[in-house]
This record gives C-alpha cells, sequence and structure tokens, in this order.
C-alpha cells in the first residue's frame, strides 16, 4: 500500500497560494528527496514530463534552475535565488519562470511527526497583477468549464471551522 | 479569456475568505435560500446575506427565480479563471508527489538495508 496522501490546493487570500501534502517518510528523507538534483529529476513534474535540467546552490544567496519537458517536447524553465535555509525544515526562495514576467516568494516547510511529514508550500504572488499575467498565460489553452472539481479545489476543509457541509 | 484585471479582484477577494469558499462548496451541489444557508454554517442570517453579497458582486453566484425563496446558485463563469489556476497547481503537484512517494518508498528500503548490514557487521 503506497502513500495515499491527498494534495490539498488552498487561496490563502489574494496573493497567496497554500499547497500541503503528507507524506509516508522522515522529513530529512524528504528535504533530501527536494534539494538534491539527481533525486529531484526521478519526481518532479506530471505524468509524461521530465525534469532535464536541474541545478541547485543551496545555500542563502546561491542559484537554482529547473527545466522541464513535457510529452510534446515543449520545454519550460524557471529559477530562482535561496533567501533562507534551515535543514530539514524550511526553505525560502524565489520563483521566476523563463517565458512569463513576475517572480514569487516561495516557503516551504517540512514537519515531521510519528515518522510522517507533512509539507507545506505557500506561494506568494508580488501584485496582483503579476498574478493575473500568470493566470492569464495559463488560461491560453481556453478555460475550462468544469465545475465537478470544485469542492476539491476550494478545498473548504482548511482553516474552516465550520462542521456541517450538508 | 476575457475577464478585466478588475473583475479577477472581486473574485480573488471573495475566493480568499474560508467561509465564502464554505458556501460556494454548499451551493455546488445545488441551490440553497439564505435561510437554508445559515443552518448549516451556523451563522444569522444577515451575516449570511453580506457574503452573499460579496459573492454575488464577484459573479460567482445568482439568484434564482422563485421569489419567496430567492435561493442562490452557483454561477460557473466567475469562478473559469481562478479554479482553473488552483486546478494547474493541482495537476502539476499531483503527479510529481506521486512519483516522490515512490522515490520515498525506495529510499526508506535502501536505509534498512544498510542499518541491517551494519548490524550484521557489528554482531560478527
Amino acid at each position: 500500500m503506497r502513500n495515499t496522501g491527498t494534495l490539498q490546493v488552498t487561496l490563502k487570500n489574494d496573493c497567496e497560494v497554500a499547497l500541503t501534502r503528507v507524506f509516508e517518510a522522515p522529513r530529512a528523507m524528504v528535504f533530501e528527496a527536494m534539494t538534491k538534483p539527481e533525486l529531484l529529476k526521478r519526481w518532479m513534474g506530471p505524468r509524461g514530463w521530465s525534469l532535464i535540467v536541474s541545478e541547485i546552490d543551496l545555500r542563502v544567496g546561491g542559484r537554482w534552475r529547473s527545466v522541464l519537458r513535457s510529452p510534446e517536447g515543449k520545454k519550460m524553465g524557471m529559477s530562482g535565488v535561496y533567501r533562507e535555509i534551515d535543514p530539514p525544515e524550511r526553505i525560502v526562495s524565489t520563483e521566476a519562470y523563463d517565458d512569463y514576467a513576475g517572480e514569487t516568494v516561495n516557503t516551504l516547510l517540512l514537519r515531521e511527526e510519528n515518522g510522517k511529514t507533512t509539507f507545506t508550500c505557500t506561494i506568494l504572488y508580488p501584485s496582483k497583477d503579476a498574478r493575473d499575467a500568470v493566470i492569464a498565460s495559463g488560461m491560453e489553452h481556453g478555460a475550462a468549464e468544469c465545475y465537478d472539481r470544485l469542492a476539491e479545489v476550494l478545498d473548504a476543509r482548511a482553516g474552516l471551522s465550520l462542521e456541517s457541509r450538508a | 479569456m476575457q475577464s478585466s484585471p478588475s473583475q479577477m479582484d472581486f473574485t480573488f477577494a471573495a475566493l480568499a475568505d474560508p467561509t465564502r469558499r464554505a458556501i460556494l462548496v454548499r451551493l455546488a451541489s445545488g441551490e440553497a435560500s439564505v435561510k437554508e444557508l445559515a443552518k448549516p454554517f451556523a451563522m444569522s442570517q444577515p451575516a449570511v446575506s453580506k457574503h452573499l453579497k460579496v459573492l454575488e458582486r464577484a459573479g460567482l453566484i445568482t439568484r434564482g427565480l422563485d421569489a419567496q425563496r430567492r435561493p442562490r446558485r452557483i454561477q460557473g463563469k466567475g469562478l473559469g479563471a481562478a479554479t482553473e489556476w488552483l486546478q494547474q497547481f493541482r495537476e502539476f503537484w499531483d503527479g510529481s508527489f506521486r512519483r516522490l512517494d515512490d522515490l520515498l518508498e525506495e529510499m526508506k528500503a535502501a536505509e534498512k538495508k544498510k542499518e541491517r548490514r551494519k548490524r550484521v557487521r557489528k554482531e560478527s
């Protein structure tokens, strides 16, 4: 039986998105898998995509760079600078895409409990304009009019004290 | 995509509140009146109405025709850009993390093997 952790994607406020996921492994291991290029290449990228370039200079002020390749051969590059590093718990870094304007500040946090690790990454957009630019570029393939997954996307459980959804 | 930035601002301001997200999730499963919404959320009707007004201004919900109940229903168009955006995060990271699960299993197995070998060496 593999980890059945589910990913939560939550809009924290106007310009901040949070991703949360539990991994069935100690956090030192998760940290290693997330910061070593040879390990990152084995998992980063959705199905069919591959991480063809991964460079990591893991120190404050150091740069990172990744290039992903889609199943159709399209390349997507991104890079940034490390601002804070506190292994194996926390990394704050910037991220910018080669093709889109605007830089986000990403805060990665790993918390361990009973051998399991809770991963949280908050992605902060510098402004509403930057956020809208990213959304607009992602919308090139057309807005999906699919709301079946709404409950999943707008996960109401996160930060909500209200019990009943029925 | 013809949604102007100001419309997007309304959408995000509306979606940034957990109660309003919960109301949308509730409405995604069918229309409901203010009274019907107030009950499960343990909120006063005026408080619910205030949230509904924000959602309405953002183009996320509309009012149904029944003049008595004035049921609110979800409005798909307003949600398109925002949900699509969040869905992209989901698709990207969900796929990646499934592969990471497998890698972590492998790393755990390798670690166990290493420890076992160490123990054997100590004992002999």
